[in-house]
């Protein structure tokens, strides 16, 4: 099985970030070895991404339609603002008594037959699972859709062990047959249209219809007879979690295609790898998020399937559980009094669909599985102890940066996290890391004399006359159309207005006449 | 009422017919206007890009300038701008009690509890829709974000732009979604910047409207700047110029740049 992994004619290679060459048809972006730090910064990776065509026709399409589904099922609940609020103030207390929950978690899942595993980071995490799969045996293992295990790089480093991982969600399973990275939280493929889908099926998945057409019910038929053989043949499933509940030990996966559903239920072992904050302390609780999520994230009133667990239960589903606990970065990201909330996030991708950036540049130009404008505010907390947010030099410290602060996404966040204000911040933190950096940095530069200029009336005004003396290089038109850098950024695609012949203040005095109104410009 | 008037500082320097506007529209309601000189900008251009130190002192310069608000010499700051009362109002505290500064902090409070955009200080303060303006003008308005997102003016500007005698206000399709300026993004990210253009010029194309109005003279020097590259032909003007226009004394508008010829080229 494993060599011919997936219907593939080759065995899954794990290239160190190199670019897809001309024998790779699909795959934009081939395997990287750190999920969460991959390829250039973002402003030169967006400038490639938006030279792609169909991938922004696909986005603002699927973007589109997923944003109108959601605007309709949340503005159709009356009290839609006190369920964020309750989302919110629930995750705050989660953060707030993490240790203790936690605790009370691995205490119920152990008192009902299941095993807890501590995983301090990805390396830790893989290790575990791919000792569980080995010691059953398993060369392949059937996953249900994870963030946790995208974010860990679970499939590469179970390859590396002869373990084969197979996606059984439908867009994630495209991913993977492409060899390509997920660009989407929640539809991994939406940088794929249906055509393009088609061929990676043919070309990729073994056992596809020869006569496969790209009619969306077509494909979905090829891929569920394609794992209806992996379910029934897995020994070991791997899923990640939605909410895990301290008081009971319960776990809860949210899905739509029920192939979580049989992963969960059919195989001898289940691991489940759940990052540390998605703990919710009651049962009750979740009667807020499963309101919460479906409408955030596909546009639904209720996802089809919503799989609780509670450690084992003898001839009824798998007869072994392991919960590995994961760490990698959290508790760093816990530590930071703004950061720590987008610990709240509970993965809906509502602030991707609506991000007007994403919607251009897609998920890949943010160099991490978590992209969009949470993903801008996670990635580079948790990758912070191994160089994010310390400087230029990580690309992750472009991240913050990546936003016009617009708030679409704020407004739309089923547990209110304040993404534009913790860009800020990081932004914030970005600049503090790099003053003690030799060099002299051109931004840094700029910024203080502005702030000099900007401090004071005087100061400020006499600037102003100054730069009317630049009001004849609009010529006739009045506008400036190439300027030297670092205006050329603006006027490579818009033209610049020439200063005025007369400022707001100038005017102000002459009109107004009083002199004192001048300031102490002298 | 005595109405303090913060210019900012891009529309001091840049496009003084937006503060202009402003003194003219609220002078004609009966109101005194009064400019405070030691005014420069609120410190939003700094934060936003994170630079805090460097905001500290033209935050203080801004908050001791706007100061009097508080003590009851001015009856209310108006500003021309969603996206720096957005500034105000939400970020200048913040900045201040970071640097330690905590008095500063609660007079950034005061003075931003009694600071308002245009189109609150007219609908809210003063209570007007109408506001007698008179612009006989194809228009489409595009709502910035901050002034959207962070401030929730509503359709409080669509509400005074309806009221305008003779005008001819049009939709702008995907109205709310951002013009990709974002302060230093147009520079720091000017590809993405420029996509998002590309598609908000495009629509303010499609409704046919001479003018684009808005309330931030930010956005409007982004998207006038691509509509200019373009030679689309549309205007900018900001708000307060259109609700400043009466049959009297009307506002002119700027010249367009007609589409050139590959020859004119």
């Amino acid at each position: 099985m494993s060599r011919t992994f997936l219907g593939l004619p080759r065995t899954l290679r794990r290239p160190d970030d190199v670019a897809a060459g001309p024998d790779e048809p699909f795959g934009a972006v081939p395997h990287p070895q750190a999920p969460l730090r991959w390829g250039d910064a973002f402003p030169e990776a967006a400038r490639q991404t938006l030279k792609n065509g169909q991938l922004r026709r696909n986005l603002g399409h699927a973007t589109q339609v997923i944003r109108a589904k959601r605007a309709a099922v949340v503005s159709e609940v009356p009290d839609w603002e006190a369920l964020r609020d309750a989302g919110s103030a629930l995750k705050e207390r989660v953060m707030a008594e993490l240790p203790e929950l936690l605790a009370e978690l691995e205490e119920n899942v152990t008192a009902r037959g299941g095993v807890v595993h501590w995983a301090r980071d990805a390396a830790e995490a893989n290790r575990i699972v791919a000792e569980i799969a080995k010691a059953k045996g398993a060369d392949e293992v059937v996953k249900v859709k994870s963030m946790a295990t995208q974010e860990i790089g679970l499939n590469e480093h179970l390859a590396a062990e002869g373990v084969a991982a197979i996606e059984t969600d439908l867009a994630e399973l495209i991913v993977q047959l492409a060899d390509d990275m997920p660009s989407h939280i929640l539809v991994p493929a939406i940088h794929r249209n249906r055509t393009e889908i088609r061929d990676i099926f043919l070309a990729r998945m073994g056992d596809a219809p020869p006569d496969l057409s790209d009619v969306p019910r077509e494909l979905a038929m090829a891929a569920r007879a394609h794992l209806r053989r992996k379910f029934l043949s897995a020994k070991v499933a791997v899923s990640g979690a939605n909410f895990g509940v301290a008081s009971t030990g319960t776990l809860a996966v949210v899905e739509s295609e029920g192939n979580g559903r049989m992963c969960l239920t059919l195989p001898e072992t289940l691991v489940t790898v759940m990052g540390i904050e998605k703990l919710v302390p009651s049962f009750e609780d979740l009667e807020v998020f499963l309101q919460l999520l479906p409408r955030s994230s596909t546009g639904e009133r209720m996802n089809p399937y919503t799989s609780l667990w509670t450690g084992v239960t003898p001839g009824d589903g798998p007869s072994e559980f392991h919960l590995i606990l994961l760490d990698n970065g959290r508790t760093d990201v816990l530590a930071d009094t703004v950061g720590r909330a987008a610990l709240h996030c509970i993965r809906c991708s509502a602030c991707l669909n609506v991000c007007p950036v994403y919607e251009r540049v897609g998920g890949h130009a943010y160099g991490s599985v978590y992209p969009g404008p949470i993903g801008a505010i996670l990635t580079p907390q948790l990758t912070a102890s191994t160089g994010g947010v310390s400087g230029h030099h990580d690309v992750n410290a472009a991240l913050p940066y990546a936003s016009t602060l617009c708030g679409a996404c704020y407004d739309v966040c089923p547990v209110k996290i304040d993404i534009p204000s913790i860009l800020v911040d990081l932004r914030a933190r970005e600049v503090d890391a790099d003053r003690s950096r030799r060099g002299v940095d051109p931004w840094a530069a700029a910024m203080k004399a502005a702030s000099w200029v900007m401090s004071d009336g005087g100061r400020f005004g006499l600037a102003g006359r100054v730069a009317t003396l630049g009001h004849a290089l609009g010529g006739r038109d009045g506008v400036i159309r190439v300027a030297p850098p670092p205006a050329s950024a603006w006027t490579r695609s818009r033209d610049l207005p020439a200063p005025p012949s007369q400022t707001f203040r100038q005017w102000w005095a002459k009109e107004h006449g009083r002199p004192a109104d001048e300031g102490d410009d002298e | 009422m005595r109405i303090a008037l913060a210019a900012t500082c891009i529309a001091d320097t840049m496009f003084p017919g937006a503060p202009r506007a402003t003194v003219r529209l609220l002078e004609r309601l009966g109101h005194d206007v009064v400019f405070p000189p030691g005014q420069a900008c609120c410190g939003q251009m700094h934060i936003n890009t994170g630079y805090f130190a460097e905001a500290v002192p033209v935050v203080r310069n801004h908050v001791e300038t706007f100061a009097p608000v508080a003590d009851g010499e001015w009856d209310a700051v108006v500003i021309p701008s969603g996206s720096c009362t957005g500034s105000v109002r939400h970020q200048q505290a913040m900045v201040c009690r970071r640097a330690g500064l905590d008095d500063l902090a609660a007079t950034a409070e005061a003075v931003a509890a009694k600071t308002y955009e245009l189109s609150e200080l007219l609908v809210d303060v003063l209570g007007l829709a109408d506001v007698g303006a008179w612009f006989p003008h194809r228009v489409t308005y595009h709502p910035t974000c901050h002034s959207l997102r962070m401030l929730h003016v509503g359709d409080r500007p669509l509400r005074l732009l309806r009221a305008v005698e003779d005008i001819d206000l049009v939709e702008l399709p995907d109205a709310e979604s951002c013009c990709g300026f974002g302060g230093t993004f147009a520079l720091k990210n000017a590809d993405t910047s420029a996509a998002m253009l590309a598609d908000k010029a495009g629509k303010v194309r499609a409704t046919g409207a001479e003018v684009l109005t808005a309330g931030d003279m930010s956005c409007l020097m982004h998207i006038g700047g691509g509509l200019s590259r373009q030679r689309a032909g549309v205007r900018t003007l900001h708000l307060a110029e259109i609700l400043a226009s009466t049959r009297e004394e009307p506002t002119t508008l700027p010249p367009a740049r007609v589409r050139e010829t590959e020859v004119a080229r």
